[in-house]
Parts: C-alpha cells; structure tokens; sequence
C-alpha cells in the first residue's frame, strides 16, 4: 500500500500505483474539496500541490508522489484563512463553486513564486482552469487582492523584525 | 400562456396549499410523508425548536435555519431566500443559516406546485411567500415576548434578532422567546395572507449585498456536492454510454476482462422503462478507478438503432423540409396576416438562422448515489426538479414515488442540465442489482456525449415594411426539437392558437417580443427526426436563446434595408400599444440605459469596429425581464473577430442582492458570449463528436473582454436575472459584427470564415 504525505501527515491508502491520485485523495482518504471535472488536465478541478508546484491531480498517479508532499485545498491553510480564501469571501467570487479549490489552489501556486504578477501573469497561469459560471473577473480581483495583502504583511512582518 | 406560470401573479397563489404556521409543536410538521414508514425528514425539528413555518425554524440558540426548496447551483438562491425571510422576521443576518429541502411536497414552490428550479422564476415566484413567512414568525415572537415582559405587542420594536421594549427598556431575544415557549401565535391561510407587509422604504435587508451564506464553505473543501457523498458499504459505478445519442440497445455483454480488474463486482446492463437512456452498461467495483477500469474492459455490442446515421446536416435538412410544408407545426403567435401584408409591402427582407447543438457542461459531472433502504429508495444528488426526478428514479426502481426520498445536495453548475434524472437510473438499478449503496459517477466523455442538449435549431424569418418604412409583418418559423414535450407534463405545454394541439413554448417563447408589428405569425415546427436522436434539455435560458438571435438579428437586417439606426428602430417599435404596454416601455428605457453607459452613437469608433445593440424580454411574456446589451467589437480582414466589450443594463423591478445581481449578470452575459463564439457540438454517425474539452470549449480567462453592468431598480416587482443576459449577447455582437464590417452572421457560433465569407459577398 501506498504512502502518502498529504497535508502533513501520512496516510497509506488502499490504492494501485496506477491510481489517479484525485481518487485516492477523494476515496480512500475522503478529502473531497479536491474535485473531479475532466480526467484529462483541460479543466484545472482537481488541481493539488506537489512539491509546491500546482498540478492536475487527475493525471498524477499515486506511485508516483509516494514521499511527495501534497497539498490540497484542506491543507492550504489551518482554518480556511490564506490570503486567497480570505480573498475569495471578500470578493463573494464563487457561484456554484465547484471549480474553486482548483482555482485557488493553482492560484497559490502563483502567488507563492510571484507576489507581484501583472495581469497578464495572472491570465496566463489561469487560462486552464475553467469555471463553467464565468467568475473569471473576480478570480482574477480576488488573486490581486490577496497578492497585494500578502505583501502588506511581508512588508509589514519585515518592519517588525528586531535588527 | 403555458398554465406552469398561470399563477404568477402573488394574488393568485394558492397559500391554501402551504403549510404554514403551525406554532411551536413540533409533532404534525412532518407532511407529506406520514404514511409512510421509515422516514426521518431533513427538517424534523427538535421540539424546543420554534418553526414557524415549513420554510425556517429558529432554535433555542437563536439561529435561524431557513429550508430553500430551489436547487442552488451558484444562484445562491439559499442565501436569498434567507434574506426575504430575514428582512421581515427581523433577524441579524449573522444567526441566518440554510438547509437544502427534501422531496417532502411540503417544500414544494408556491406558485409552480412542484420542486423545480429554473427560468429565472425562484426569486419572482417566492419573493412573497418567503416575505409572509418572516413576518407571521416576526409576529408570533412579538406576541410572545409580550407575554413574557408583559406589555403590549404593539409597543414592542423588532431588530437584529432582538425584541425591545423602549418605554420600559426590557428585551428578549429570538433565543430568548422560543426558549420560554411563549411563541404559539398560529395564521390560518387567510390571516397569513392579510398581513401587511413592508413597503420598500421600510426594508433594512433587501437591497444589501449581505454575505452570500454558501461562499465560505466554497473556498475551504467543505460545501458537498452530490459527487461528495460517502455512504458505509457503498460501491461506485462506471457508465459505459453507446457510440449513438439515443436509440441504440444492447446486444451483448463480455465482461471476462473486466472479471480480472480488482474490485470488479458486476456489469448491469440497464433496463430503462422510463425511456431516458438507452443501451447503457453500468460497471459497478469497489472504486471508482476500480469501476472506470472495469468499463474500459467490458466488451459490449451494440445494435445502434434508428439514429445511427444522423448528423447535424441530416437534422438540418429536416429541418428545412418541415418548414417549407405549409400545413407543418402549430402557431404561437397568430396576429393579423403577415402573407396579405407581404403582397403589399413596399420591401420584404427575408433569412434563415441557425443555431448549434449546444452542451451544459457543468464543472461537476452528473452524478447520483442511490440506496435502497427497507422499503424506502434513497438518491443523493444535485437536482433542479426533484418533483420529476423522483419519479423516474421510482420508475428505474420499480417502485411506487412516494417511497423515493431525494436529498439535496449544492450543484456543481445545472444551467438546466440537472432538471434531468438520467444519472440516477444507473444508480437505482446498480444498487438494486448489487445489494449495496451505489456512487454513479459519469466521466466528461459520458456527460458531454449523453447530454441533453440545447437543441439545433432552423429558423425562417420574413418582414414586410410598408412605404412609410414601417414593418407592417413578420412571419417566424421555428425547427427544432421540443426540450420540454420530452417530461410528458401537459401542464408545462401550451395551447396552439390554430387549436392543432399543445406545443412546447420552450422552443419559441421570445418570438412573442414586446415590439408592435400588426400582422405577426410565429410557428413552432417539432423536428421529431432531432427530437428523437438528439433528446433535448433546458440549456440557461433555453428558447430565448435562439429566438432573439433570429428577431434581433433580423430587425437590425429591417433597419439596414430601410437605412435606419437600429436602435432607434426598436424603439420605435417599442410603443407600448396595446397587449405590450407597460413592458415595451420598460424595454426602451433598459435599451436606452445600455447605449448611454455604451457611449452609442456619440462615440467615434476607429475602421473596423463597430457597435450593436439588441434587447430581450425573456423569459415568458408573463414572467419577462428586461435587458439590453451594447456589444463593440473589432473584426480583422480576415473575419476574426474581438469582442471588446461587453454593456449590459437590465431591469431587475427590486433589487434583493445587488452584488449577486451583477455577478449573475455578468456570468449570463458571459454564457451568452460562449455560445456566440465558442461552444458548438455536432453529431455524426447519431454521436456527438465533442467528448471533452479539448474540442468543446467554453470561454475560459484569457477570452474575457471587459463587461460593463447597469442595473435599474425602479421599485417593480423582483425579476429572475440567471438567464436574460444570456440571450441578448450573440444579437448584439452579429449587429456590431455588421456595422464594423458590413458582413452579416446568421449561424451560431459566428466563425471567423463565415464572417470573412460575407464581407467579400
């Protein structure tokens, strides 16, 4: 059996090697924020964190992460309070929501290599999540917004530093 | 008009029907489902509970859980259902919470009689009876707290959750008085309906942009959706779905290889009496990997039935044929006499429209789990009609509808797909097969393919315009297959005005617009070759969709003939004589809202852009809305087309969430532009062809251009907004296409060789 390194905790899961780990994380250990929208990497549903780099975990197969550290929406942060969940609220970016954690997670991916990106920087690392309500212009606010608090508080964290 | 909406005006609503106000006991709450054994409703209340109505109950806590009977699939409709309520109970909006309601017929929509969701009606239809609801809770607290301060009712002042008592300074909170159990104070039907409500100037609720109550849940993982649920012991089923739409059967089934997949516990073959699938094979396995590996295996042979060879042009030629029959279809519309009128025109202007099939393709694929526990069939999934969907999970089963209990779930996206009960037939019968709970869970090749889509359609337009240049006539012809004959609900068809027989009104509500033209024919035409081979399903906004394409379209083409501006044109039209007064006016002004936030006409445009306008009244001519839209684009040499912007201002009567307003505006406006652009299905071979989204493919980021939305509140009733913009977007970008280029679209989507096409012709 598998072993898994999944929002800081290991897990063995009840899984092939072959297994996509979308299901393994959906099933076997019943995180279901993580969502099923393609199967084929067009849609960005079910996007997870490998390693820090967001990917599709729909074309991951388990044997292939064993001793990875994987992130999903359940573990971006420990009371659903990351600058991009806080982001999302304050601009009410979800309609039926279903595509959000993948766009947050990939979202994140972003932000934890670029605190400062254009909008085109944000139209180009987003282009393949779909959102079937059409909530793109306040995903794109609401990445802004978080990037900008995150450097708020960098900034801010610096200052207090003590020298 | 279609009798579903017979009652939409709140006058007419059969309060009788509800269930309301039954005190604080809470024994003889549960309705509907009392003779049956077994059932534990969703909503039963402990009996501290105050449940004033079937539609919230407070608890002793203070919190207020209010049950929405709509399917909520991103409208929050939840969340505004508890906002009506809210605003007359007089609760902090923080102590608000929702429930999805079950099947119970109690939960049932006040003026549809029946558990659906769609055509933007939730709103309209539910505004008032969530309204008499708060207030006759807000009433029974008051006239128990007065029994607890003892002082007059009438002296007591309700807000945030609290009841004050200024003169002496005592309070008691909502908490406060269910907890005392003083809160008895019952309505009948009659005394409910003569409270007297709030005007607008008293609201303190309606009109804020409150936190929508299913957001947060959103963005950590936790909201559930019907792919969620996670039953002790359950299995998970595969579809495997045949290459043709519809009309193929089973022939034989080797499941040899899929005997050696883990897991693998059986391959059903489905018997479906209800006529909503054909020739499927459910994989059932321990896992969803496991079952989906196990239907790659299954070996199956088909007979591919009657449809096997149709394609898109075979539907369209048909379509053609039957509407070049004089004696085809039925009338919707039947004013004056459009062909004497011809003779005498001094121009008569004349197209063909077309639209393609369209796909739902909502981000969560169709999914039901199913349970059979003792006599009672259980199905959890997301579903916009539960009253239906429950009875064809009842026909998969075998079993009588009153024992089938549907639990709601949030909808990952529905646009109408979720009004069908397909996925739960699968489900039903692998359980039922397998002894077991069942997941059935369709991949995107299963939902694309087996979609009930937006119909194609072929429509024919002629206008006749007298030497004034007045359009005296207009005859409309519209081919395509009937979404709605499908259910087999009389109630949801309408009268032909030639008295041949009901006809499906989905298929031309629109073509009865609000413009006054004297002699005017609308013909509604059943393709039964598409209907058959392409099942049709309610695609967001659904007739309106391809009706106003053809009407505004073609009233701009009147306008170019005539060598008038084709907004002026419309509103010239717009007179609100006779049967169109009141909303034709209300038409104009929206137009006229949407050209000045536009800059129509006063701005000068560089080579090669243009604007274009059209405006809508959809949905029903009894449940219409109001909404216009600028379109300006830029169209290369070659045809390519950029939409640049987007302006869209809609009459909504009372705003109820204004930021929601604009976020469902702005999504409709973007659906619109999808479908204009973007999304086209075909069939070949009886199959449609586009399995994924590598090859259907709505809008995604990158495409969005910049969408400017006006909202006019002008103290009305509340109107839906989940669809109108949705109809108005492609009109008004083939007009801008127009009037940037000189090239004239009549086909959805518009390509860049059609447009190219007709430059040069």
């Amino acid at each position: 059996m598998p072993t898994l390194t999944i929002n800081g905790r290991s897990m063995s899961v009840d899984a092939a090697n072959d297994t996509p780990l979308l299901w393994a994380i959906r099933e076997q250990l019943q995180m279901t924020g993580t969502k099923f929208g393609c199967g084929a990497g067009l849609c960005g549903a079910c996007t997870v964190h490998v390693n820090g780099e967001a990917v599709r975990s729909c074309q991951t197969m388990v044997g292939d992460v064993a001793g990875k550290k994987i992130t999903t929406i359940e573990g971006l942060s420990a009371k659903g309070d990351h600058p991009l969940q806080k982001a999302w609220v304050a601009e009410q970016v979800p309609q039926c929501g279903y595509c959000q954690s993948g766009q947050i997670m990939q979202a994140a991916s972003l932000l934890s290599k670029n605190p400062n990106p254009t909008k085109e920087e944000v139209v180009a690392h987003m282009d393949g999540n779909l959102c079937r309500c059409m909530t793109y212009s306040r995903i794109q606010k609401a990445i802004m917004r978080a990037a900008s608090e995150m450097r708020t508080a960098s900034a801010s964290g610096n200052e207090r530093r003590p020298t | 008009m279609n009798k579903h909406i017979k009652d939409v005006m709140p006058e007419t609503t059969d309060l009788s029907r509800r269930s309301f106000l039954v005190g604080t006991a809470a024994t003889g709450l549960v309705l509907g489902y009392a003779g049956v054994p077994g059932i534990e409703s969703a909503s039963a209340a402990a009996p501290a509970n105050f449940e004033p109505s079937v539609w919230y109950a407070i608890s002793p806590d203070g919190l207020v859980t209010v049950t929405c009977g709509k399917a909520d699939m991103g409208q929050h409709i939840a969340s505004t259902m508890a906002q009506i309520v809210a605003e007359e109970l007089g609760a902090k909006w923080s102590d608000m919470r929702v429930n999805l309601a079950s099947n119970d017929p109690k939960f049932n929509d006040p003026v549809l009689g029946a558990q659906i969701t769609g055509g933007s009606w939730s709103t309209m239809m539910n505004f008032e009876a969530m309204s008499r609801a708060g207030a006759a809770g807000r009433m029974a607290l008051t006239e128990g707290a007065a029994a607890a301060m003892g002082v007059p009712a009438g002296e007591l002042v309700v807000r945030e959750s609290m009841i004050s008592h200024p003169k002496s300074k005592k309070q008691m909170s909502f908490a406060d008085v269910v907890k005392s159990g003083k809160a008895t104070k019952t309505f009948t039907p009659d005394e409910l309906k003569a409270i007297k409500l709030k005007t607008p100037d008293q609201y303190t609720m309606i009109g804020v942009s409150v936190p929508q109550l299913d957001i947060p849940a959103k963005t950590n993982g936790t909201a559930k959706y019907g792919i969620d649920v996670m039953l002790p012991g359950m299995a998970y089923g595969a579809v495997v779905t045949p290459p043709v739409r519809f009309g193929a059967t089973v022939k034989s089934v080797d499941d040899s290889a899929a005997k050696k997949v883990p897991g693998f516990i059986k391959a059903v073959t489905l018997d479906d009496k209800t006529g909503t699938t054909s020739g499927w094979v459910v994989a059932v396995a321990s896992t969803y990997a496991n079952a989906k590996k196990a239907a790659q295996a299954l070996k199956i042979a088909y007979d591919g039935g009657p449809n096997a060879k149709l394609s898109s042009q075979s539907l369209l030629d048909e379509a053609k044929r039957l509407q070049a029959l004089e004696d085809s279809g039925q009338f919707f519309v039947k004013d004056g006499d459009p062909n004497a009128a011809f003779g005498s025109a001094a121009k008569v202007v004349e197209a063909e429209y077309t639209t393609s099939i369209n796909i739902h393709a909502p981000m969560e694929p169709m999914n039901a789990t199913a349970e059979f526990k003792g006599d009672i069939l259980h199905i959890y999934s997301g579903n916009q009609f539960a009253t239906r969907s429950g009875a064809i999970a009842a026909g998969a089963a075998g079993i009588d509808p009153k024992f089938v209990v549907m639990h709601q779930m949030w909808l990952g996206g529905g646009f109408g797909r979720r009004l069908d009960a397909d996925m739960m037939i699968p489900a039903v019968q692998a359980a039922k097969a397998v002894g077991k709970p069942v997941k059935v869970i369709y991949t995107r090749e299963n939902d694309m393919t087996m979609d009930f889509s937006r119909p194609l359609t072929y429509q024919k337009v002629k206008a006749g315009v007298d030497g004034d240049g007045k359009l005296t006539a207009l005859s409309h012809d519209v081919v395509s297959a009937w979404p709605t004959a499908r259910w087999g609900i009389p109630d949801f068809l309408t009268p032909s005005v030639d008295k041949k027989g009901p006809l499906d009104s989905f298929t031309v509500n629109g073509a009865d617009f609000f413009y006054t033209v004297p002699n005017h024919y609308v013909r509604a035409i059943k393709n039964e070759l598409a209907h058959n081979a392409t099942p049709s399903g309610q695609l967001r906004s659904v007739a309106p969709g391809w009706t106003f394409w053809a009407v505004e379209s073609m009233i701009d083409e009147i306008a170019a003939a005539t060598g008038k501006d084709p907004a002026q044109f419309r509103i010239s039209l717009l007179d609100g004589a006779g049967k169109n007064d009141g909303g034709a006016q209300r038409l104009r002004n929206t137009l006229l809202a949407a050209m000045g936030l536009a800059g129509y006409g006063s701005r000068k445009l560089p080579k090669g852009e243009g604007m274009g306008v059209a405006c809508v009244s959809s949905q029903e001519r009894a449940s219409a809305s109001w909404t216009a839209c600028v379109a300006h684009v830029a169209v290369a040499p070659s045809g390519e087309v950029t939409v640049k912007k987007l302006t869209v201002a809609t009459d909504v009567g009372t705003q109820v969430h204004p930021d929601n307003i604009r976020a469902q505006v702005e999504g409709a406006a973007l659906w619109g532009l999808s479908l204009a652009m973007y999304e086209k299905a075909t069939l070949k071979d009886g199959g449609i062809e586009q399995a994924n989204f590598d090859s259907y493919t709505p809008l995604r980021m990158s495409q969005v251009p910049e969408v400017a939305v006006a909202v006019i509140a002008n103290g009305e009733k509340a109107t839906g907004v989940g669809e109108p913009a949705v109809t108005v977007v492609a009109p008004a970008i083939g007009n801008a296409i127009f009037n940037a280029s000189g090239a004239r679209v009549r086909a959805l989507p518009i390509t860049a060789e059609a447009v190219k096409a007709s430059m040069k012709a």
